[in-house]
């Protein structure tokens, strides 16, 4: 045993498996790169140098849902687009979360027509909506660390399919 | 010397009396454009002589725009936006649509542009084409009910009724 004997005191720290866990999520997560509308140029905003949206840790968007734990629905849903969206959320891994990006992704925006979603909730399970037409860049931060927040809290002891409570982030 | 815009109206209706003639019905003018109305049975042949004809290559078809009159009879009418990109000419046609088949011939044939939006016209207004290779909705989603450009046509969706 003389081998390791004091030689690992200063790389090793113990904690909760969820402390761990959680630590990695949150700052880990990757959204799935995709826009609908106008919402869309304001989360390529918030990607760039001004709000740089890498300092909380969401920095790699992915052009593959399967490799993304975030789905932004920044824009208008139209009912064409729904089967879509659905299907993007679906291939998704567990645990998965969904920002409902402006008043469109949240309920319809000026739009109460009859091509248009009236609010994202009607096909995905939403965890923050994020009000403004459309939301400046620090509101979407906002969003991200209060998921963070969110991500914080879960526990492998429990399923993360167990809803918790939508937070909405006035503008 | 080639004649200019606010000229081709006379011209035009001078040589289709010789060409085609019984082909165009009047000819309107509104805003500085220029517009035939035409016979849907004359419609194709009349496409056909505006593209190709040295004297107007109307080669570009910009736009179709079916129009919902609602109380009127015929109800539909559809104008046919073109372009002679050579001579820089702009020339609308007008079509009534008839109220028993609700269809034209289809111009697909005449130029590839008319393919997408017949498709248009037939999804939002429910105006058919005959001859069209692929009448199929193009906007909405292929399983939706109802033409939403028509004026009777809720705004919210028929769901919100």
């Amino acid at each position: 045993m003389g081998l390791i004997d004091d030689r690992f005191e200063k790389n090793f720290a113990t904690d909760a498996v969820d402390t761990v866990l959680n630590l990695g999520r949150a700052y880990s997560l990757w959204p799935v790169a995709y826009g609908l509308a106008c919402c869309a140029i304001e989360m390529i905003h918030t990607m760039t140098a001004r709000w740089d949206l890498a300092r909380f840790g969401a920095e790699v968007f992915r052009p593959s849902p399967r490799q993304a734990d975030v789905m932004i629905v920044a824009g208008t849903v139209t009912h064409k687009m729904a089967p879509i969206l659905r299907r993007l959320y679906d291939q998704m891994p567990e645990p998965k979360f969904v920002i409902a990006m402006g008043g469109c992704a949240t309920a319809g925006g000026p739009f109460r027509t009859y091509s248009v979603v009236q609010g994202v909730d009607t096909i995905v399970p939403v965890d923050i909506y994020v009000e403004g037409c459309p939301p400046r860049p620090e509101n979407l931060i906002r969003a991200f660390i209060l998921l963070q927040e969110r991500v914080k809290q879960m526990t492998i002891a429990k399923s993360p399919r167990v809803p918790a409570p939508p937070i909405r982030i006035e503008a | 010397m080639i004649p200019a815009q606010r000229d081709i109206g006379s011209l035009l209706l001078g040589d289709l009396a010789e060409r085609l003639p019984g082909a165009v019905r009047e000819l309107s003018r509104s805003c500085g454009e220029c517009y035939l109305r035409v016979e849907p049975e004359r419609l194709k042949e009349l496409a056909r002589f505006l593209k190709e004809q040295q004297a107007w290559q109307f080669a570009f078809l910009a736009n179709i725009s079916p129009v919902d009159w609602l109380t009127r009879a015929p109800r539909f009418e559809v104008v046919y936006h073109l372009r002679s990109l050579v001579f820089n000419y702009r020339l609308g046609l007008k079509v009534d649509v008839p109220d028993q088949s609700l269809s034209l011939p289809s111009l697909t044939g005449v130029w590839r542009a008319a393919d997408w939006l017949e498709r248009e016209a037939y999804d939002l207004f429910g105006v058919r084409f005959s001859g069209h290779p692929d009448l199929r909705r193009i906007m909405m989603p292929e399983d939706w009910q109802g033409h939403p450009y028509r004026r009777d046509f809720p705004l919210a969706g028929r769901a919100a009724e």
